[in-house]
């Protein structure tokens, strides 16, 4: 319980100062911008309560928004990837007590899954966050692009960073 | 009530999704300017659209006022406009010759109004005493004479033209040197042509002669009026010559009024000797 707490709050310092001082500075112009900050929501516990699963969400937005200058944008982003999360997660899996802190991560899911649960999850996440920094529907074949794009990016980022740490399952 | 909490922990995860969203999207219209903008933008283009419907009944109402508004601008515009407003800067075209000084100067107008239909034609060009143009003055054009000036005012003067009952201009053959005088011809109506009498009968008028001035009047000898074109008797002992003029008084736009530096000694000696006789 309190190895998984160390865990996580060792990924969020990670993954946000990474966000924040790394990716933030790469992009393909502005067509395609990675967000892999987002890993850290993805890997929560699974039984994590649901309240505490929106505010989570909603204050790691809010962190990158203080840093990117766009308040509210990452956070409401955050907010729809949280929802869709615990959709997503009740839909696939059958939740057993004794697996209440495990982390979906390739080592502990199969890596099919975890793929979906990625795509999915970013998706949502970009699609929402552009259009709201986009703010119209104006041009929204170009919005499309960004998040296809960026989609693409960060997905293949959260990808490495999950092999990179990968280790053989305990399953 | 215990129905009620039931119901929203059943669908927390999406009241739960509300009220972050909200909060967040509360957030993002407080703090970003842009959002901030274009969210009043989207709330004011619907009223914008109200009010533009309404303005579109509103404005037939106002046609009437807004119509007396527009000719009064266009006639200030107008007012302003170049082709409403006059030049005060003469030229006055003469060749600075030590050897040859000069008689005659050119001074160049424009024709404001023309007549070539009435019996007695005249024009008006604007130029006038302000412009050192006298009564008396021959003017020409740059294919002949047009006429005399009549009358002159501050900034206008009216020209009697060619092409009148009383204007009578010395002109000569240019082969012969033999000279009459050009009259329009009172019978004729015609602006093109011209009559030039008191040839004497003896001259040998070819088709095609060139007419110029003779120089004993207001004009330079030698400029070109026309060309003859039918030559007849019209008495005992003087031939009437019909002459196709140069100039086309219909389209003729800019004039030369010529000032003769010595027409006032002239016409005072010549004067003085009518009195003698």
């Amino acid at each position: 319980m309190s190895r998984v707490l160390l865990f996580n709050i060792i990924r969020f310092i990670v993954l946000i100062t990474m966000q924040v001082f790394l990716f933030k500075n790469m992009g393909y112009y502005n067509l395609a911008t990675p967000f892999p900050y987002v890993l850290f929501l993805l890997m929560l516990p699974l039984g994590i309560p649901k309240w505490l699963l929106f505010l989570i969400s909603f204050f790691t937005g809010l962190t990158v928004d203080v840093f990117y200058d766009t308040l509210g944008v990452n956070a409401a982003a955050c907010v729809a990837l949280a929802a869709i999360r615990t959709t997503f997660i009740s839909i696939t899996i059958q939740l057993e007590n004794h697996e209440t802190f495990a982390t979906p991560s390739i080592s502990e899911m199969s890596f099919r899954w975890f793929f979906i649960y990625n795509l999915v999850l970013v998706f949502v996440h970009h699609f929402v966050l552009f259009l709201l920094e986009a703010f119209t529907f104006n041009n929204l074949h170009y919005t499309l692009i960004r998040v296809i794009l960026s989609c693409i990016f960060t997905i293949l980022l959260i990808l490495l960073f999950s092999l990179l740490f990968y280790r053989k399952s305990r399953r | 009530m215990r129905n009620l909490w039931i119901f929203i922990s059943k669908f927390s995860n999406f009241f739960l999704f509300i009220l972050f969203f909200c909060l967040s999207v509360i957030l993002i219209i407080r703090n970003n300017g842009f959002q901030r903008a274009s969210a009043l933008n989207s709330s004011n283009a619907f009223i914008g659209n109200v009010y533009q419907k309404i303005d579109n009944f509103t404005q037939y109402l106002n046609l009437k006022q807004t119509n007396r508004f527009l000719s009064e601008e266009n006639a200030y515009l107008r007012s302003q406009l170049k082709t409403s407003q006059y030049n005060d800067l003469v030229e006055q075209d003469s060749v600075l010759d030590t050897l040859g000084h000069t008689q005659y100067t050119y001074i160049v107008a424009r024709i404001i109004s023309n007549s070539i239909h009435q019996k007695n034609n005249y024009l008006t060009i604007n130029r006038g005493s302000n412009q050192g143009i006298e009564k008396g003055m021959g003017v020409i054009s740059s294919h002949g004479i047009v006429g005399i000036v009549l009358n002159v005012s501050p900034h206008f003067a009216t020209i009697q033209s060619l092409l009148h009952a009383d204007t009578r201009i010395s002109a000569s053959l240019a082969n012969s040197n033999a000279y009459g005088s050009l009259v329009w011809g009172t019978e004729n109506y015609n602006s093109q042509m011209a009559v030039l009498r008191d040839i004497p009968n003896h001259i040998k008028v070819k088709p095609g002669e060139d007419v110029v001035t003779s120089g004993f009047s207001l004009f330079p000898p030698g400029i070109s009026v026309g060309k003859v074109t039918k030559t007849g008797k019209s008495g005992d002992s003087f031939l009437d010559i019909e002459i196709k003029l140069n100039n086309d008084f219909n389209t003729i736009q800019y004039v030369y009024v010529i000032k003769d530096k010595f027409a006032a000694e002239k016409q005072k000696l010549e004067g003085d000797s009518v009195i003698n006789e």
